[in-house]
């Protein structure tokens, strides 16, 4: 059966492009048809009319199509994570160049990085300068979460301290070079072409705020997965296998080489390749650094949709108040995540299926979110307002 | 105006309910409209269309610096944005977030538009209203774009077949020159020639054409 997919030019859709091309999809019967895309909002409506039968998409707006924030409300299921990991905190030259003033030690996420922005915000605001803006790719996603956790967790308030903008990801080297924005959060290629361009500098992969983080899930329309559920366990499938073919070193190459192709990412192979093994340059000029797992597609149970992270998302949609608690959208954001479809489609295939939808989700600051406490309604508030 | 007086009082969602009925009785010339497209054609195609129906409140907006500017300045009751913009994205955190700008929901607020939707994404084009707005008001200039995009689509092919014919033209042309120069044929021979070996190798003039170009470039 054919299926027609729809993507976005990134790192972490390689899952879905190995599947296509070195034929994992084929394996299950499937003529797996990809489709670019140039917005988010576009993946978003072409899987609700159907132009799409799923689709590469940002974890948190499966959950927000279901809870029908920010437009028409169409329960979607996210029953595959495309990986985990692949993004960074970039900042531009000049900006980088005022926080190591203030203390910043460039090398990946070291100590106190957060604490020199504040000084650097503080310092311009004394001075009468404009706030900094920070990009990121769209309101429901994972960057603009990790990025006001990180500000939030150093005492910046991301809504009056900061300004956050859209900004889609090819135009963000750009917009740092011309000080429209002064750094971003987005996932590879985008914050290593920022460095080859020579406009920006990582300031941290977001993997070091919260290790093995969720990104880009197998997004799908509820209604078209029970219609199609023999052909959705069979993608599944070839999903599974091709994320641990892109996974393995042996391949990465190869992968860059795919993803290459201006039909796909279109950035170049040689940055590609090293996002893949995890090694990025941080600043213009410097050697790769070695950043423990920072794009992990495949091993720690990657695929699997832990619902732990939903309820992570949602919590946070609750905390930037981008909707209101209730147990009504608790409980949507829950079944959007769909283990038991995993499960099913993978009983006989992968070895590592974990026996429990929630785990404990742990952060850089030390903090936790325990999905099973922090539902609690007795001290739901307060922990919505640490995050 | 007496609104953007309004714009700023407490009372925001009174006012904003307000306005609505006000805005129901009027004229359709008073709808504004801003069009979001990197295309200058298409978007001269759809306002023209526009104004031709009595819209007269129609602002175009073509490139995306200050986009936030141009929208509060224009005020839109409708956003029209061609699809292919990957500032769609940016539109819609700007409509998230801004407290400047009144809150434009996407057009499909109900089920019972889906036919609307799925035209609108299928001809590129997506929409935004201002909420209070009576969905047969929208509709009427959601159907406007749709009409015209198809119709700037049509356009669109119709010149990639036009300028496609016109290349391969050129290879025909190309490899009959060669074809008289080499082997002393005249014109009509040359193609002649030409087309026997596309029969009977079942294939188009323009690949024999384009072999002969390319043959003759590795005999020289």
């Amino acid at each position: 059966m054919k299926l027609v997919v729809g993507f976005m030019p990134l790192l972490d859709c390689a899952s879905l492009i190995v599947a296509a091309e070195r034929g994992f999809a084929a394996e299950e019967g499937l003529d797996l048809r990809l489709v670019r895309e140039t917005s988010w909002a576009n993946i978003r409506d072409r899987v609700i009319v159907g132009h799409f039968d799923a689709a590469h998409m940002l974890a948190p707006m499966a959950i927000a199509s279901s809870l029908g924030i920010g437009h028409i409300k169409v329960p979607f299921i996210a029953p595959f994570s495309l990986g985990l990991g692949g993004n960074a905190i970039t900042v531009s030259l000049s900006l980088w160049e005022e926080m190591t003033r203030q203390g910043a030690v460039g090398g990946g996420f070291t100590p106190g990085l957060g604490a020199a922005l504040k000084r650097v915000i503080a310092a311009r605001e004394g001075a009468g300068s404009e706030p900094l803006t920070f990009g990121m790719v769209y309101p429901f996603s994972c960057h603009n979460y990790e990025l006001r956790y990180w500000l939030a967790a150093a005492g910046i308030d991301p809504d009056r301290d900061v300004r956050l903008a859209v900004i889609p990801p090819p135009f963000l080297a750009d917009a740092l070079r011309t000080g429209q924005i002064d750094g971003f959060c987005v996932g590879e290629p985008w914050n290593s072409v920022a460095v080859d361009a020579g406009v920006g500098a990582i300031v941290t992969p977001t993997t070091a705020l919260w290790p093995l983080s969720p990104e880009k899930v197998l997004g799908c329309q509820a209604q078209w997965a029970e219609r199609y559920s023999e052909q959705l366990a069979g993608l599944l499938r070839a999903l599974y296998r091709a994320a641990a073919w892109t996974e393995a070193p042996k391949n990465h190459a190869e992968v860059a080489k795919l993803l290459a192709d201006p039909r796909y990412v279109g950035a170049s192979a040689g940055l590609l390749h090293r996002a893949l093994s995890g090694r990025l340059a941080l600043q213009p000029g410097a050697d790769p650094t070695p950043l423990a797992d920072f794009f992990v597609p495949a091993s720690h149970q990657a695929t699997f949709p832990w619902v732990s992270h939903a309820l992570w998302m949602y919590t946070q949609m609750v905390r930037w108040r981008q909707v209101e608690f209730s147990a009504e959208h608790e409980a949507a954001a829950r079944r959007t995540y769909r283990p038991d479809l995993y499960r099913a489609a993978l009983a006989h295939v992968a070895v590592d299926i974990p026996s429990v939808d929630l785990k404990i989700e742990r952060f850089f600051d030390g903090r936790e979110f325990d999905p099973d406490n922090d539902f609690d309604p007795d001290n739901l508030d307060t922990r919505l307002e640490r995050g | 105006m007496a609104y953007r007086l309004q714009l700023g009082g407490n009372d925001k969602w009174t006012v904003q309910s307000l306005r609505g009925l006000e805005r129901d009785a009027m004229s359709e010339a008073a709808l504004r409209i801003l069009l979001v497209d990197q295309n200058l054609t298409r978007a001269s195609i759809l306002e023209e269309g526009l104004r031709e129906a009595g819209y007269t409140n129609v602002t175009v907006v073509r490139d995306m610096q200050n986009l936030l500017r141009r929208i509060v300045d224009a005020d839109p009751d409708v956003i029209c944005i061609d699809l292919e913009n990957p500032n769609r994205d940016v539109l819609e955190q700007m409509f998230q977030v801004s407290r400047v700008v009144r809150r434009p929901v996407a057009m499909f607020v109900d089920r019972s538009d889906s036919d609307m939707i799925k035209a609108a994404v299928e001809s590129g084009v997506g929409a935004y209203v201002v909420d209070g707005l009576k969905k047969e008001r929208v509709k009427a200039v959601v159907d406007m774009a749709v009409s015209r995009f198809n119709a700037f689509n049509d356009l669109r092919e119709e010149l990639d077949r036009a300028r496609q014919a016109l290349d391969e033209r050129k290879v025909v042309e190309r490899a009959k020159g060669i074809l008289m120069k080499e082997r002393g044929l005249s014109e009509e021979a040359a193609y002649a020639l030409l087309r026997k070996a596309a029969m009977s190798d079942n294939k188009r003039v323009v690949e024999i054409a384009q072999a002969v170009i390319t043959a003759a470039g590795l005999l020289r």
